[in-house]
């Protein structure tokens, strides 16, 4: 008990005595605010969960989610051991859904990582260096703006030919555009403040002043625009596959689970409303997480 | 005559570290008079300011005993009613124009929207009454100054303004929250002049918030010096200059006097004692 | 020889019809370990004399020598040695996310040196704070704090000339006196020249030894302290400030 009281007050110190307690305390006090948001706790705990399914897939599932039986086609709930029923070709909907966790967080993953850092080197550059780079950078990015995403990635995929990867690439080069917006914006506002005016005057390149001064106060933004958007990014990936573009039968892609249930929809409802409603779930909790991040990150209210 | 009466007024912020008090049983009267409150900053002089037309917003939390405004209690108030008293009775004048002037719109729009809120009558009567209004605080060319933007004004015109749209209800107390920081030296003098003689002809009362001793001494008839939270003395204006409060007389001899030049500058020693002792009552 | 000369600055922004003059032919001299102060209202262009000297105003026309070198349009490693910064609000100078540590660190590295730990903590005992606040984020300090740490940071390249762009106009009187009192000790210490802008006339009389008045851009009048006090001021916009300020 006294250890862990010691603990506590040697991560609210005001005094910090070394750079490493420094960065435990900040990020102690920031998980300290975050925690009292009960919404976005309760998106961290279905994340998490999420991640925990995605991993122990193999044990958690109670089924093959390839194995077709056909003989069991378009069971109801928790019919003959199959809680969530089967779908048209005999299979369990509930292993399916567990092994298609895989697949959001792989698409979630990497258009998370594409997508902001893309947006966040432009966005940047164009804003700190200005005149006629900034100029190319945005109307480049003006035209990926100018054509709604879902019409873009279509033209993407069908470019690249159909599948998971391809619909991720094309997500992700549809979803930069917005950010390298955000980043300029913020970059503008930076770059005439005084701090960096101080560091100029240490001489300063401008390298290390976006790598190191300009990056850190955009992250906290982008990071949360990316939780917010992370919903989107998941229909648009499930989109990719109810239209048959995104990830091929007969991989567990929740999309695809969608489109392949329309067509029992009158008679077998849930073979399309689960996954339906685990998109619903998971795009929800990514957008509460946000929501909490964002009182946490922007360091607007930060200053106060 | 007391226009307005205060009785331990306490202003708290709960937080993750404890409850942070930042007025702590303030008491004080105003009549028809300049009270100037001094203090620096986290004294609690605009909280105090504030408090009077229950402006403290959630998770503040201010409790009085009472605020009594012309014998009517503002605390037992609904919010609704409060809305009546702010701006009506009370008036309030902020730091920075920029932040009170609506910027898309003209300002004779403004300041005709302002009386025609208060005042049933039409357009025409209401644009002869800005255009008066402009005139009694010394600007010069009304006419034109009614078809510009916030953004075409410099911070003393501003100020003006902002005086005088807050005096069109004719209110019977004015708040002014550090009116003139934002302002040049010479800008200064000419606003305070205006707002003092608007004050004096109509028999207001006048709350005046600075971080200037100088210039309470100058312009105010009594002063309230606060510190964390408390009234640490309350005296005449003309006779601040010889307070007795160590904390006021250290605030005084931290500045630098061009008629007596000093090689090093008295710093502020601070007393734990001062924040701890009442606050002392402002009260005639 | 004078530490810092300028002459017929001239300093402006915007093109064409946008163009706004915002230093017309400024001409002063400031001598080595003296202290000079610009003093004018807003809008004078004290400021942006300190921001043309600096680089951080690029359009300007004139001649700039510090120590006996001209400035060019591009400034050098080594003028930065030379001539250092104090910002007016410590609440914006100072990155929000980076700890005093890496504030004064990363200085110290642009700089070239390599006893950087010893260095921080003597910089911060320099200033009156002490190692305790070593890691600590701007946030956790006060105005005065921070804008003592501002000073580290413009000491940490050891300069001789300091730029201070009213250092105290945001703060309250008892950290000013703080401030000042530090800008005074300092200044023997290490035997600064000091340029001061400030809208405050006894601020500029407390620390300055001579100072120019500046009115639209331009200096209308340069006198040492002791005119100043003595009410001497021979331009009228001297005097008429001057009799606001008292």
């Amino acid at each position: 008990m006294s250890e862990t009281q010691s603990l506590r007050a040697w991560l609210l110190t005001d005094t910090p005595t070394s750079r490493r307690h420094a960065k435990f305390a900040a990020a102690y006090q920031g998980w300290l605010s975050f925690r009292s948001n009960t919404m976005a706790m309760i998106g961290l705990w279905i994340l998490i969960f999420l991640v925990f399914v995605a991993i122990a897939a193999p044990i958690l599932a109670p089924h093959d989610p390839f194995e077709q039986t056909l003989a069991n086609r378009l069971q109801g709930l928790n019919a003959d051991g199959h809680i969530l029923g089967t779908d048209s070709l005999g299979r369990d909907i509930l292993s399916r859904l567990i092994y298609g966790s895989r697949i959001t967080l792989f698409i979630v993953g990497l258009v998370a990582l594409i997508a902001p850092i893309t947006g966040l080197l432009v966005g940047t550059v164009a804003g700190y260096v200005g005149g006629w780079v900034d100029t190319i950078l945005m109307r480049i990015t003006d035209i990926f703006l100018a054509f709604p995403r879902l019409v873009l990635a279509l033209a993407f995929v069908a470019a690249l030919g159909a599948g998971i990867e391809n619909a991720v690439l094309a997500i992700s080069l549809t979803a930069w555009p917005p950010y390298a917006r955000m980043a300029r914006a913020e970059t503008l506002t930076i770059r005439s403040s005084d701090y960096i005016s101080a560091i100029q005057l240490q001489g300063a390149g401008p390298l290390r002043i976006i790598t190191k001064h300009i990056w850190p106060l955009c992250i906290s933004s982008l990071i949360v625009r990316v939780t917010l958007d992370m919903a989107g990014i998941i229909l648009a990936a499930a989109g990719l596959g109810f239209l048959g573009l995104g990830a091929q039968p007969p991989s567990p892609e929740w999309g695809a689970m969608i489109s392949e249930g329309r067509r029992f929809i009158l008679d077998s409802w849930w073979v399309a409303t689960v996954p339906g409603l685990a998109i619903f779930t998971v795009s929800l909790a990514f957008n509460l997480l946000g929501d909490g991040l964002r009182d946490v990150l922007d360091p607007k209210d930060a200053e106060t | 005559m007391t226009l307005l009466d205060v009785e331990n007024l306490w202003v708290k912020f709960p937080s993750r570290h404890g409850v942070f008090v930042a007025v702590r049983g303030v008491s004080f009267t105003l009549g028809k008079e300049r009270l100037g409150i001094v203090g620096e900053s986290g004294s609690g002089k605009s909280l105090t300011g504030r408090s009077i037309l229950r402006l403290i917003r959630p998770p503040g939390i201010m409790t009085a005993d009472h605020i009594l405004l012309e014998g009517d209690d503002l605390m037992t108030k609904t919010e609704r009613d409060m809305r009546a008293v702010r701006g009506q009775r009370i008036s309030m004048v902020m730091q920075d124009p920029k932040f009170s002037l609506n910027p898309v719109m003209t300002i004779g729009a403004q300041i005709m929207e302002a009386y025609m809120l208060h005042n049933a009558v039409n357009k025409k009567a209401a644009y002869a009454k800005a255009i008066e209004m402009l005139e009694a605080v010394s600007i010069r060319a009304p006419e034109r100054v009614m078809r510009s933007y916030p953004h075409e004004m410099s911070g003393g015109m501003g100020q003006r303004i902002m005086i005088a749209m807050m005096l069109i209800p004719n209110p019977q107390i004015l708040i002014a929250d550090e009116p003139t920081s934002a302002l040049d030296v010479s800008v200064q003098r000419q606003v305070l002049d205006i707002m003092d003689t608007l004050v004096k002809d109509r028999g207001m009362g006048l709350i005046f918030i600075s971080h200037d001793l100088n210039l309470v001494a100058d312009f105010c008839d009594r002063v309230l010096i606060m510190y964390a939270g408390r009234i640490v003395e309350v005296c005449d204006a003309d006779k601040l200059r010889e307070a007795k409060h160590p904390y006021t007389r250290g605030l005084l001899n931290s500045l630098p006097r061009l008629d007596e030049p000093r090689a090093r500058l008295e710093v502020l020693q601070r007393d734990p004692a001062w924040s701890e002792a009442p606050s002392v009552s402002g009260r005639i | 020889m004078s530490m810092l000369s300028v002459e017929n600055l001239n300093v402006w922004f915007g093109h064409g019809r946008d163009r706004v003059d915002a230093v017309k032919d400024a001409t002063f001299a400031v001598a080595r370990g003296e202290s000079f102060g610009l003093v004018g209202e807003s809008g004078s262009g004290k400021s942006t004399i300190l921001r043309a000297i600096t680089g951080l105003a690029p359009d300007w026309s004139g001649n700039i020598t510090v120590d006996g070198k001209e400035i060019g349009k591009r400034r050098e490693k080594a003028f930065f040695k030379t001539v250092q910064m104090v910002f007016q609000d410590p609440y914006a100078s100072l990155h929000p996310r980076h700890s005093v540590d890496q504030v004064l660190g990363e200085t110290l590295y642009l700089h070239g040196f390599t006893d950087i730990d010893t260095r921080v903590v003597n910089l911060l005992d320099d200033v009156g704070l002490g190692a305790k606040f070593r890691f600590r984020y701007p946030h956790q300090l006060s105005g005065g704090q921070r804008q003592r740490v501002a000073i580290a940071r413009a000491l940490a390249p050891a300069p001789e000339i300091l730029l201070l762009d009213e250092p105290t106009s945001a703060l309250d009187v008892s950290v000013q006196a703080e401030i000042l009192n530090l800008l005074a000790d300092l200044r023997t210490e290490h035997g600064l020249t000091y340029v001061m802008v400030s809208h405050d006339l006894s601020v500029v009389g407390h620390m300055c030894d001579r100072l120019a008045v500046m009115k639209d851009g331009e200096i209308v009048e340069i006198m040492d302290v002791a005119t100043l006090r003595n009410m001497q001021a021979t331009h009228p916009y001297s005097q008429h400030l001057l009799q606001a300020s008292l």
